[in-house]
């Protein structure tokens, strides 16, 4: 029987040694793109005599979480990790809020100077943080908000609202106006319609947009090193960099380097997986709902 | 005319009349609805970009260095800034690295990506599902720690690369990569496509599901070969995605400030591998020279703003229909 079978398949599916060699060809770009985040973490688990010996270790056998214990004891973890969670849950309430009330405008309204703000707000998005950090710098320093959650925040909610106001402005589009209209037919005030009809099919959309404003702000490195000067009032990625330099002032120690890497970056990784697939299921829920 | 006496009419009444009267009447608010909605986006605009910038742009021409910074008034120098920028050859000798890098960058980028996108329509599904989560987890690494990482990699003593290098006969015992200024680049560049290559094959494997495997297989039954379908079916059908996504690129690998930052840190010559975002930063808070640093800014700006006119003409076209 399995030979007969295996027969009809080969009859027809004629041999293809291209399509195993595309196979293995896909198994190495897997690899490439994998083996640095691989590395990250196993190199975390080593203790520094055994990543300073001439053979590397490819597997994290004999591994402890001494690292992780060695950075924690350092203190200055928790103050940045505080410090980023206040930032970006600042940035995150505030720009989808402003960035809402902007979406509904240009998305639901016809008025005049829409079109100038559209390309005020797309053309803003592409400005480079390079191309206006020294100036924030200045104005920060000159109200007085150097090295606080204020400064950073007010530039990361006007750095990330032109984008989330695009993003938002797609989904608030997608939501026909006339579901609003309906449900207005049938009594509700336009507050209620837009409460009830609007703003849970608008979820989706709002938690898009929330999760590119988080990313955005846990991650950004480039404003934060000229507003936050002060190593006492530091955000993870600046905590980070802080602390290999530290550690490159004696001989630099890679595992706790590494596990300080990781403590970075494995929040977002857990984080980014988790939302990507919840945030196509909720646009599928979305789209067989309305 | 006569619709808009009825709105009007028909607002007035709402408050007293409870069941709606036309839906359309309530859809046209006075026109100060929408005002109202923009002016929080429109205020912190205001203040985090919009000041910053007019400050720069009368800053660039003004000479404002160390004096300035302990309150001394600015002199008004007019474009002096730019011709003694335009006039400095190390000015230029960053612009033309900037452009180079950005050139490279992104057509690596490009090509590998597209490569990648390619390979994940051929292959089956559960290497397909392999290389799309492993691009993910490229994709969701932060990109500070991320340079850590390559850090560690091209370390000069015990990295791997070197040992790798190394284990197959070529001399790369001890070597820095970092010292040189082509090898540093070369290393900043691989770091930037496996960053970037993700986005890039994620956006053109959606856009490849628009072709149809029907019209592939009728072309190859009538003798075109994998090249031929590619250009003259594949790359028109999914030019838009190209286009948008090289753009991206293009703008994005001008902005390598971190990855450069984080290099150098790692030990390199700053003055040997500047670009202009790291060399916009050692103006401004190395040297205090704020004058000159936002006229390089307003450069960096105008130069991004004019790659983008195309990407937000193409933009504001989606917004119109």
């Amino acid at each position: 029987m399995t030979t007969v079978q295996s027969g009809v398949v080969r009859v027809r599916k004629p041999v293809r040694p291209t399509r195993v060699i595309l196979s293995i060809v896909g198994i190495v770009v897997a690899l490439v793109w994998i083996f640095p985040v691989y590395w990250m973490v196993n190199s975390s688990l080593l203790p520094n005599v055994v990543l300073q010996s001439t053979t590397p270790s490819f597997l994290p056998f004999g591994g402890s979480f001494d690292n992780f214990a060695a950075v924690f004891e350092g203190g200055t973890f928790f103050p940045a990790l505080g410090m980023s969670v206040v930032i970006a849950l600042l940035v995150v309430v505030v720009c989808l809020f402003f960035a809402f009330l902007a979406a509904l405008a240009i998305s639901r309204f016809r008025f005049r100077g829409r079109k100038g703000f559209v390309l005020a707000i797309l053309f803003i998005q592409m400005l480079p943080a390079e191309g206006l950090f020294i100036a924030q710098y200045k104005l920060m320093a000159s109200v007085n908000l150097l090295n606080t959650v204020l400064g950073v925040s007010i530039i990361y909610i006007a750095a990330v609202v032109p984008f989330t106001i695009w993003m938002l402005r797609g989904f608030v589009a997608g939501i026909p106006a006339e579901l609003e209209e309906a449900a207005m037919v049938d009594g509700l005030s336009r507050v209620q319609a837009f409460m009830r009809i609007t703003f849970p099919l608008l979820a989706p959309g709002l938690v898009a947009s929330g999760v590119y404003a988080f990313l955005q702000s846990w991650n950004e490195f480039t404003v934060a090193l000229v507003v936050l000067q002060s190593n006492a009032d530091q955000t993870l990625p600046l905590w980070l960099r802080g602390f290999i330099q530290a550690s490159a002032s004696k001989a630099i120690d890679w595992g706790q380097v590494m596990a300080a890497s990781t403590l970075v970056a494995l929040p977002v990784i857990i984080f980014f997986l988790l939302v990507q697939g919840r945030m196509t299921s909720g646009l599928v829920s979305g789209a067989v709902k309305g | 005319m006569s619709t808009e006496t009825i709105d009007g009419l028909a607002l007035a009444e709402t408050p007293r009349l409870p069941p709606a009267p036309t839906p359309v009447a309530r859809r046209r608010r006075p026109a100060i609805t929408p005002y109202f909605l923009l002016v929080p986006a429109v205020v912190i605009l205001a203040v985090a970009m919009g000041y910053p910038l007019v400050w720069q742009i009368i800053t660039s021409l003004q000479q404002f260095g160390l004096a300035q910074q302990f309150g001394q008034p600015a002199p008004f120098v007019g474009l002096d800034n730019y011709v003694k920028l335009a006039t400095d050859p190390y000015m230029w000798t960053v612009i033309l690295r900037s452009l180079l890098f950005c050139f490279a960058a992104a057509a690596s980028t490009m090509v590998v990506g597209i490569l990648v996108a390619l390979l994940m329509r051929a292959v089956g599904t559960v290497v397909r599902v392999i290389v799309q989560i492993s691009l993910l987890l490229a994709w969701a690494m932060p990109v500070v720690a991320a340079m850590t990482v390559w850090n560690w990699l091209f370390d000069w003593r015990r990295g791997v690369v070197n040992w790798a290098l190394t284990s197959v006969g070529l001399p790369f015992k001890n070597h820095n990569w970092l010292q040189e200024p082509l090898s540093f680049y070369l290393v900043a560049l691989i770091i930037v496509v496996w960053m970037s290559v993700p986005f890039v094959a994620f956006s053109i494997y959606a856009g490849l599901t628009q072709v149809s495997g029907e019209v592939l297989e009728a072309a190859q039954m009538d003798g075109a070969t994998p090249t031929k379908r590619f250009l003259y079916i594949i790359v028109p059908i999914i030019r838009p995605v190209l286009s948008i996504v090289l753009l991206l690129q293009v703008i994005w690998d001008l902005r390598v400030f971190t990855q450069i930052k984080l290099l150098q840190d790692a030990g390199s010559i700053a003055a040997d591998t500047n670009l202009l975002g790291t060399y916009i930063y050692q103006l401004g808070t190395g040297r205090s020279d704020f004058g000159t640093a936002s006229a390089v800014s307003i450069f960096v700006l105008i130069l991004t703003v004019a790659i983008s006119a195309f990407y937000v003409r193409s933009m504001l076209k989606e917004d119109e229909s």
